[in-house]
């Protein structure tokens, strides 16, 4: 007994202590990134792209399925109350305001977050994080601030290409298969969705876009230098991540409603 | 120790362990300007990390490193950011940022630190590339690269700041005999036309001992044995011999602990 509450004592110790420096951590990143997008814009844009840019294909193929799904299932229960035209009010609700930012931050840590956890592990076992500070050169400064800014910046992009995407699978589910008037389709999202849905959704794939890459960084910046090392930490960052939006996915929604 | 105003390192005292086992226990040494000064022993016997305790990548429990007169346990960050610009370090892998190419390797820290003109940068980085034999692969990728080229682009980006102290952490493993060689050479040339202070932590005895000027070999936390590399070969002590001439056994033990040979064979765990 005395045993296992020595054990959950040193693990509550162990906890808090890696909150804190990840806490610390976080604030060291924001600390540079002003003067990173102020100075050195071009080592932010080079990260957009490769996290951005290069998720987009698989962004763009998982929230057209996404979109075409929710058209289905919504089609096939408001057919049941003779409310076809609402299959698009549905599935624009179901992407704008949820499975849009969850599905693209999802993606973006399976994607983006893995890349970025691994680069960065591997860096740090091949010496060119040690070598930079010997060169003088801050790699907290010139390696994870433009990755992490780089994820910020692309996650929103992402989450609205995400929905866009797949409010052109519904519609061709809705209007091109089940042969929903397109008119009514479109009207009753227009009526219908607000501003503020959107503003939701915006807000939340800015805090996961902040999460997932902060997470990112962190696990590979602060990986066992070897094989083995950045290979766990790449499965944290992946978890961690999923665990990590989803709590906030319900706390955001929570104090929005 | 000799005369203090030549010495441009001087550590004092320094212990430094990893968890219970102690890497430095009251070290003392001393590294003269102008000099290549070889850092010779067994491994894990701290090489690198004595290194790392030099450049502050790692702080020492107990004890000083002086560097030009200046503890540099004592330095602000943007302080010990200033003197790194004085020390130039070539890792034992290269440590090549990988996606950047040669060229832009090497200008690296130009860019950094400087606000030089594209047009100098290219320059000077294409003179440290000619330098080391390798203007032509100024476009390659350093996964293009073979490890002695890899080690040689490291050594023109290590002294494209003009440092003071070049320092070298195993230059010469793994590498073929002609890309040994040229390392050797080009140590020795880089020490010599700029006038820097150089440190190489190696076990290759034979290899230090056409390029270095003076030699520490370090044991059980300690300097064991120091002098040019002729005053150790013909040195009494036992490990210096062992070391020297690559003795299997000596006072560096050919087995690691273990129980006795025949009772772990017959004995009571055979079953």
């Amino acid at each position: 007994m005395r045993r296992v509450v020595r054990d959950l004592r040193n693990n509550a110790v162990e906890f808090l202590r890696t909150f804190g420096a990840f806490q610390l951590f976080f604030l060291r990143l924001l600390r540079f990134s002003p003067g990173m997008l102020l100075g050195r814009f071009d080592l932010v844009v080079k990260q957009v792209y490769n996290t951005g840019a290069l998720s987009l294909v698989i962004i763009m193929v998982c929230g057209f399925f996404v979109g075409a799904v929710l058209a289905l299932q919504a089609y096939s229960n408001m057919a049941m109350f003779n409310a076809e035209d609402w299959t698009g009010v549905a599935a624009a609700f179901a992407l704008v305001k949820e499975l849009g930012p969850v599905m693209t931050a999802l993606l973006f840590a399976g994607r983006a977050g893995t890349a970025l956890t691994s680069e960065i592990g591997l860096m740090k076992a091949t010496d060119q994080l040690s070598a930079m500070e010997m060169m003088a050169v801050n790699p907290v400064r010139r390696v994870l601030v433009p990755r992490f800014l780089g994820g910020v910046i692309a996650m929103p992009l992402l989450a609205a290409i995400f929905s866009a995407i797949g409010m052109f699978g519904a519609h061709l589910i809705g209007v091109e298969l089940f042969q929903v008037d397109v008119g009514s389709f479109w009207q009753q999202i227009q009526l219908t969705v607000e501003i503020s849905d959107v503003n939701e959704g915006i807000i939340k794939s800015v805090v996961f876009g902040v999460a997932a890459s902060l997470i990112a960084v962190w696990e590979g910046y602060n990986t066992v230098p070897t094989a083995e090392g950045v290979g766990r930490a790449t499965t944290r960052t992946v978890v961690i991540t999923a665990i990590t939006i989803l709590i906030f996915d319900f706390m955001i929604t929570a104090a929005l409603i | 120790m000799g005369d203090t105003a030549d010495n441009l390192i001087e550590i004092r005292d320094l212990k430094f362990s990893r968890g219970h086992r102690a890497i430095f226990d009251g070290l003392n040494l001393d590294i003269k300007k102008g000099e290549i000064t070889a850092i010779m022993g067994p491994s894990g016997t701290g090489k690198t990390t004595l290194l790392r305790l030099v450049t502050r990548q790692l702080i020492p429990e107990q004890g000083a490193i002086y560097v030009d007169g200046t503890d540099v346990s004592t330095l602000t960050q943007s302080e010990l950011y200033q003197l790194r610009q004085r020390f130039g370090m070539l890792f034992q892998n290269g440590a090549l940022l990988t996606d950047l190419s040669v060229f832009e390797n090497v200008a690296f820290p130009l860019r950094e630190h400087t606000k030089l003109s594209n047009r100098l940068i290219r320059h000077i980085v294409l003179t440290k590339l000619h330098a080391v034999g390798l203007r032509g692969a100024a476009d390659l990728t350093p996964a293009e690269l073979s490890g002695g080229m890899a080690r040689r682009v490291a050594l023109a980006r290590a002294m494209v700041m003009d440092p003071d102290i070049l320092i070298y952490d195993e230059p010469f493993v793994g590498l073929d005999p002609i890309s040994m060689g040229v390392i050797v050479r080009l140590v020795r040339r880089m020490n010599d036309a700029l006038g820097i202070t150089s440190i190489i932590v190696s076990h290759d005895v034979e290899e230090v001992a056409t390029v270095a000027d003076r030699s520490f070999l370090l044991s059980e936390g300690k300097v064991a044995a120091s002098g040019s590399p002729d005053e150790l070969r013909t040195t009494n002590s036992e490990l210096v011999r062992q070391f020297m001439h690559g003795m299997a056994d000596g006072p560096v033990a050919f087995h690691y602990d273990a129980p006795g040979y025949e009772e772990q064979l017959l004995g009571r765990d055979a079953e």
